[in-house]
C-alpha cells in the first residue's frame, strides 16, 4: 500500500473513499503531507496550519485554487475568475461588489423559492420508491433551481448549466472539441446577460448590470464571468453538502429521530453537517519560499487548503472525530478562513436547511439501500454522488 | 461580562448575529458589528459566550 504522506492523490477514487481516515493518519503523525503529482503538492492537515496559510496572502496566492496540472502564471492579481482566484489589493474591490448580493438578508428574498424546488422535486419523488437516488433525484437538483431563481433564467435551464459544469469540472483547460459555438457556457451567458438588458428585472444578473465598480459599469465579460463563478462554485459544493447530510441521517438512526422531534435544532445541526463533512478544499500557489508544519514550500509549488481536515483537528474541537447533532462551540472553517471566505455562506446555509428540512418533513424515516451503491466525488469538492436510500416512512401530507 | 470584538479579523462569517442578534448584526457586506457598549446586558450572557465560541476567525472575546 502506498504511504499517503509522500505519494497522495486526492482525485482517485481510493483517496476519496477514506479520506477522513487520511486526514486523521496524517494528522498525528505527520501533519504535512506532500505528492509530486501535479508538479508538487503540499497538503497540511492540522487547523493551526491551514489557518495560518489562508491567512497569508504575503506568501500564498489565489492565481490557481483547483489543483491540476495547469498551472496557472502571470494572472494575479484578478485571476481568471474574480473574486476567488484574485489576490490583495484587487480582490477586495471585486469581493466588495458583490458582498451585498450575499448578505443575510439579500438571501432570506430566495428563501421561499428555495422551499417551493424542494417541494416540488419531494413531489416528483412521492410516486417513486421505496428506493429512491437521493443525490441524483433530489440534492443535485437543489442549488441548481435556486441559482436559476437568483439569476432571473427559468429552471429548466439547470440541466443546461449543469452540463456546463461537468465539462468544465472534469475537463479543466481542455478543449471543447467540435462543440457548437451555441451550445457553450460562453454563448449562453452572452444571451441571458442580452436578455437582461433588453428586458430589466430585479435579480442577481440585473444588479451586476446596474453594478458600478470606481464609477465604471461592468463589461459584459466581466458580468458573463461572476455568473460563471456562481454556477461553478454554487452548485456542486451544495449539493454536496446536503447529499453528505442526508447520507449521514441515512445511517444515524437516533440523528433522525433528534430532528423529527425537534425541527428548531436544524440551523445547530447544519453547522455540526458542515464541519463534519465540509465539502471544500480550496489550493494556492506559494508566492514565495516559506515554511509550514517543519516543511519548506517552494516558490510555485501548490498547497492544498484543507478545510475538511482542519475541521477534525482535535486542538481545536471536543471530540472531533464524533458528529455531535448539537454541538455548542462549533468554530468551523467549511466556508474557508480569511480574506476568500465563501461569498456564498449564506446562500449555503439557507438551501442546506430548507432541503433538510423539507426531506425530513416528507421522508422522516428513510436508510441506505445499498451501502456499496454510495459512490463519492473525487478531487476538491466532496459529497456523495450517488446516494440509493429505501423510504421507510412517509410524512403527513 | 464585556464584549470586544475585533473588526481587523472578522470576515463575515456571520455567526455571532445568527446566535446573538441582540448583540451583534450585520451590515450591508455581512461583517458584524457589536450592537452594544460596555457591559453585556443581563440574559445575554450566554449568547455572547456563544457567539465567541462559534467565531471561526476568533474574533470575539470575552471578558469577565
Amino acid at each position: 500500500m502506498q504511504d499517503w504522506a509522500t505519494d497522495f492523490d486526492h482525485t482517485h477514487p481510493d483517496y476519496a473513499a477514506q479520506a477522513t481516515e487520511i486526514w486523521d493518519d496524517l494528522r498525528a503523525r505527520c501533519p504535512v503531507a506532500h505528492s509530486d503529482r501535479f508538479g508538487g503538492v503540499w497538503l497540511p492537515t492540522r487547523h493551526e496550519d491551514v489557518a495560518a496559510i489562508a491567512h497569508d496572502t504575503e506568501h500564498f496566492s489565489s492565481e490557481g485554487v483547483i489543483v491540476s496540472p495547469w498551472k496557472p502564471e502571470g494572472l494575479a492579481p484578478a485571476g481568471y475568475a474574480p473574486p476567488i482566484t484574485s489576490d490583495p489589493p484587487f480582490h477586495a474591490i471585486a469581493r466588495r461588489l458583490l458582498l451585498p448580493a450575499f448578505s443575510p438578508a439579500s438571501i432570506a428574498r430566495w428563501e421561499a423559492s428555495a422551499r417551493q424546488s424542494c417541494q416540488e422535486l419531494i413531489a416528483e419523488l412521492a410516486g417513486a420508491g421505496p428506493v429512491v437516488d437521493a443525490a441524483a433525484e433530489y440534492t443535485q437538483h437543489v442549488p441548481v433551481r435556486v441559482i436559476a431563481d437568483m439569476l432571473g433564467v427559468p429552471r429548466s435551464d439547470g440541466d443546461k448549466f449543469r452540463g456546463f459544469i461537468h465539462r468544465i469540472l472534469e475537463n479543466p483547460g481542455g478543449s471543447v472539441g467540435n462543440l457548437a459555438y451555441e451550445d457553450t457556457l460562453d454563448y449562453y451567458l452572452r444571451q441571458v446577460v442580452a436578455d437582461h438588458r433588453q428586458n430589466p428585472r430585479d435579480d442577481l444578473i440585473g444588479f451586476l448590470i446596474e453594478a458600478e465598480m470606481d464609477g465604471q459599469k461592468l463589461t459584459d465579460d466581466h458580468i458573463g464571468g461572476t455568473v460563471a463563478l456562481l454556477l461553478i462554485a454554487g452548485i456542486d459544493t451544495t449539493w454536496s453538502a446536503i447529499g453528505a447530510s442526508l447520507w449521514h441521517l441515512a445511517q444515524t438512526p437516533s440523528d433522525r429521530a433528534r430532528l423529527v422531534a425537534d425541527p428548531g435544532l436544524l440551523p445547530v445541526a447544519v453547522e455540526e453537517f458542515l464541519r463534519f463533512y465540509a465539502p471544500v478544499t480550496m489550493a494556492r500557489i506559494v508566492k514565495e519560499e516559506v515554511e509550514v508544519g517543519g516543511c519548506t514550500f517552494k516558490e510555485r509549488d501548490w498547497v492544498l487548503l484543507s478545510f475538511p481536515s482542519a475541521n477534525r483537528d482535535p486542538e481545536v474541537f471536543e471530540d472531533a472525530d464524533r458528529f455531535v447533532i448539537d454541538r455548542v462551540r462549533n468554530r468551523h472553517s467549511a466556508f474557508g478562513l480569511g480574506i476568500h471566505r465563501c461569498l456564498g455562506s449564506n446562500l449555503a446555509r439557507m438551501e442546506m436547511t430548507v432541503a433538510i428540512d423539507e426531506w425530513m418533513k416528507a421522508f422522516p424515516d428513510f436508510e441506505l439501500a445499498d451501502a456499496g451503491a454510495v459512490r463519492w466525488s473525487t478531487g476538491q469538492v466532496r459529497g456523495p454522488r450517488q446516494l440509493p436510500v429505501r423510504i421507510l416512512q412517509r410524512g403527513a401530507e | 461580562m464585556k464584549i470586544i470584538l475585533d473588526n481587523s479579523k472578522c470576515e463575515g462569517h456571520g455567526r455571532c448575529y445568527a446566535l446573538a442578534p441582540e448583540l451583534f448584526d450585520a451590515d450591508d457586506e455581512g461583517y458584524s458589528v457589536l450592537k452594544i457598549t460596555g457591559e453585556v446586558p443581563a440574559g445575554s450572557e450566554e449568547h455572547a459566550t456563544l457567539a465567541s465560541a462559534n467565531c471561526p476567525e476568533f474574533a470575539i472575546t470575552i471578558e469577565d
